[in-house]
């Protein structure tokens, strides 16, 4: 039975961050998109139109990933965690019904329109059908996320017949911790979906290649990059206050805190040794920064873990890397986002080779940022699966060793194929650049003298 | 209303989503299954691609709010029955993603492999999906083995005859409605190879139809509902006369009344099977009070009531634009201006 629970734990851990490998640029990347289309829309100026159909073509072979792989979140909380389910269902199942109901339905179906339709119908149906795939997928965001806020808060419920039933259905979606984690979460996924863009731009750029429209493409990317990495600072301070008051075992962790403190500093440099219960190494430290971080206060009392139960612990260490790297990445995303304003300003960024080389290596750094977010929310409320109704070990099902062993080797060798065709077919449709004007002129409306 | 009303309320769209999922994804099934002998060339896979593109992502949406739906309204039942089925349910799961990247990356890349996996992983995917579920929803009449300590089957109990003979019955019912689809949406070569093939279906589904219900009177407790209650034997009686319906229209070269004829035949098809499970949703072949019954499952009232509602609220909003989205691409799909997944 422990071999199903790890198993289980593992599988859920794995296919969670493949499906967040494709959820979060499907967020960002589906709201440039519709803002090129709304242009192309009032402007009929052809260039928006190649825009929209390039990035478009990228964010079509990502969205159909994150559609696909979403399908097994979902039937594994039956399949891995039926013992969860049937505790829990009354409550939790609702958020995912009605997810689907609004969300899927609206994505999926206007998805089909905007995609066979663009050189059907017109400009302006476009634009509203690729506006209804980005409310699309943002609602859906909202509801799987009012599902999570359960588990980390639960709010809403009373325990009847043997389980928890929903008595409050307003509590339940104007959850505070929900509310905070859906913000942090869609922001941050922006920062995905802009630097995606500027990459790509500085590849081209780098090259030369079709600049001007490029450079476009990268003052897309860089104004949301501007707007979601300035802001994240912010909600993320914001919401790890909430998260720490609400889960102190999460808040502690986050920084490795060991003894209840106030005034407590901040370590810049620090190594926490989890056997011992204590930090092996702390260096540059500024007084009262930590009590800050934790309370917004500069004397706020902070809990430290060795007043939390043993058993009441997450992994310390896990947590604490986890949320150092995305603090840290995400001051990363704010300078270069800032610097690439002020290189736009002066009109120099197709000159600052060594910038836009930063930038294309820096593609894959906000995936790593927000799946390091989630794994210090998800990671950091263990041992509870529903914190402080349910332990992860409780709701695992029924099953027997080699289902799971089946399961996640199928699931890891479909993925890994599914992942190696899908960072080819970006690749490949990244760097073949836009389709050329003089094709556009023929239906876009635009006359060429050829 | 009281309690057991809306779980009632609820079992009956928990029947009518599976329903719905049945005939909407049954005839993009049925493409898939069709595809490889249908479309020889590009342009005609490019016509048979944009005969199901606009919309299969739409219907298989239908399949997650089956899921929710299940997972909201009888939590039990979707931990029991997911669990209880692990082994073919990741078989489903596997074969909806070979369905989905077969179809929309076959033409992404030139190279002939490439090409060539993908034709057959959209038949594959498509195959799989209708015969397991066909598979399963039998099981569902039949009795799972469902004991005092939970399930005691495999996937291998799972494909006995009736079972197997369910799966069959879903793909010949897939088939027959995908290539009456191929034949509305798409004008040539496609559709007269399409026709073809119905003329066979035409005699092959009526012929399973009967068998699964000779085999669900001798093999599955499926009746006794019907025995108590004549007056449901004209849902039964609704589905043979549809399918000879269709079987009729065809001959008759009518598609648009034969794809209408074959999607009432799922319908009442579904609807026979929800009618006599009736209360059961899990029922036990081992013994009747091993069984999960929608009270036994039901989520609590205010659950129940508030999820009516939004269904209340949103599927008309859903089935106005999914219908809208259908009234868009009424054109039918000639080889010349096709594009497909480019």
């Amino acid at each position: 039975m422990d071999e199903v629970l790890l198993l289980s734990r593992i599988q859920f851990a794995v296919t969670v961050f493949y499906h967040f490998l494709f959820v979060p640029l499907t967020l960002g990347l589906v709201i440039l998109v519709a803002i090129m289309e709304t242009k192309y829309a009032r402007t009929l100026d052809v260039t928006y139109k190649r825009m929209a159909d390039y990035w478009g073509k990228l964010f079509a072979i990502n969205f159909v990933l994150g559609v696909i792989t979403g399908i097994t979140m979902e039937f594994q909380f039956g399949t891995n965690w039926s013992e969860y389910s049937k505790y829990m269902g009354d409550i939790f199942g609702s958020p995912l019904a009605i997810e689907a109901l609004v969300a899927f339905f609206l994505e999926s179906t206007f998805m089909g329109i905007w995609l066979f339709g663009k050189d059907k119908f017109s400009p302006k149906l476009r634009a509203f059908s690729i506006w209804m795939v980005a409310l699309g997928t943002n609602i859906s965001a909202l509801w799987i996320i009012t599902a999570n806020g359960f588990m980390q808060n639960p709010v809403g419920y009373v325990l009847k017949n043997g389980r928890v039933e929903l008595d409050n259905f307003w509590e339940l979606v104007t959850n505070p911790y929900a509310w905070y984690m859906f913000v942090h979460t869609v922001v941050s996924a922006y920062i995905v979906g802009a630097f995606f863009m500027m990459a790509i731009s500085a590849y081209h750029l780098l090259r030369k290649n079709e600049t001007s429209f490029y450079k476009k493409s990268f003052k897309y990317g860089l104004a949301m990059a501007l707007f979601s990495a300035t802001l994240t600072p912010f909600i993320g301070h914001q919401s790890g206050v909430f998260a720490a008051k609400m889960q102190p075992a999460k808040g502690a962790a986050m920084e490795a805190v060991w003894e209840t403190q106030k005034d407590m500093p901040f370590h810049l440099i620090q190594i926490p040794d989890q056997e011992n219960e204590r930090n092996a190494f702390e260096a540059i430290s500024i007084p009262r920064l930590g009590s800050f971080f934790y309370t917004n206060s500069f004397d706020g009392e902070v809990i430290g873990l060795k007043d939390i139960p043993q058993d009441e612990r997450p992994n310390v260490e896990l947590v604490f890397y986890a949320f150092r790297v995305m603090v840290a990445l995400g001051v990363f995303f704010l300078a270069v986002s800032w610097y690439g304003l002020y290189l736009y300003r002066k009109n120099n960024l197709e000159n600052s080779p060594r910038y836009l080389k930063l930038v294309l290596y820096s593609v894959l750094l906000p995936y790593i940022a927000i799946n390091a977010g989630w794994m210090v929310a998800e990671a950091g409320r263990q041992p509870w699966v529903v914190y402080g109704l349910m332990k992860t070990a409780e709701g695992v099902s029924p099953i027997a060793l080699s289902q799971v062993i089946f399961s996640m080797a199928s699931l890891v060798i479909f993925y890994t194929v599914l992942l190696i065709a899908d960072v080819y077919l970006i690749i490949k449709y990244a760097k073949k650049g836009p389709e050329s004007e003089v094709q556009f002129g023929v239906g876009g409306g635009v006359k060429h003298v050829s | 209303m009281s309690h057991d009303t809306l779980a009632i309320i609820w079992f009956g769209l928990w029947g009518l989503i599976w329903t719905v999922y049945f005939i909407l994804d049954g005839y993009t099934l049925g493409t898939g299954m069709l595809f490889p002998f249908i479309a020889k060339n590009r342009q005609e896979r490019n016509q048979l691609q944009e005969a199901v593109g606009p919309f299969w992502g739409g219907n298989e949406v239908w399949l997650i709010t089956a899921g929710g739906a299940t997972f909201a309204a009888f939590p039990s039942v979707y931990a029991d029955m997911f669990s209880f089925l692990y082994t073919p349910l990741f078989l489903v799961l596997i074969a909806l993603f070979i369905r989905a990247i077969g179809l929309e990356f076959m033409h992404k890349d030139d190279n002939l492999i490439w090409q060539a996996a993908c034709k057959w992983g959209f038949f594959t995917g498509s195959f799989l999906i209708a015969f397991l579920f066909g598979v399963t929803f039998a099981n569902l009449y039949r009795g799972l083995l469902i004991g005092a300590n939970g399930y005691e089957g495999n996937l291998f109990s799972l494909l006995n005859g009736y079972g197997i003979l369910g799966g069959l019955l879903f793909v010949s019912l897939f088939l027959l409605s995908g290539s009456l689809w191929i034949q509305l949406k798409t004008a040539g070569q496609t559709a007269t190879r399409a026709y073809r093939f119905s003329r066979i279906l035409a005699g092959v589904a009526p012929a399973m139809l009967s068998l699964f219900f000779m085999a669900t009177v001798n093999r599955t407790p499926l009746l006794d509902n019907y025995s108590e209650q004549p007056v449901l034997w004209v849902v039964p009686v609704l589905t043979l006369a549809a399918m000879l319906l269709t079987a009729f229209f065809i001959f008759k070269k009518k598609i648009g009344y034969a794809f209408t004829a074959v999607c009432v035949t799922i319908f009442t098809k579904m609807a026979f099977g929800f009618v006599g499970m009736f209360p059961n949703m899990l029922p036990s072949r081992i013994d009747s009070a091993y069984s999960v019954t929608l009270f036994d499952a039901a989520g609590s009232k205010l659950n129940l009531t508030i999820m009516f509602i939004v269904a209340i609220v949103f599927v008309p909003i859903i089935i106005a634009y999914q219908s809208w989205s259908y009234t868009l691409f009424k054109e039918k799909i000639v080889k010349e201006t096709a594009k497909g997944y480019q």
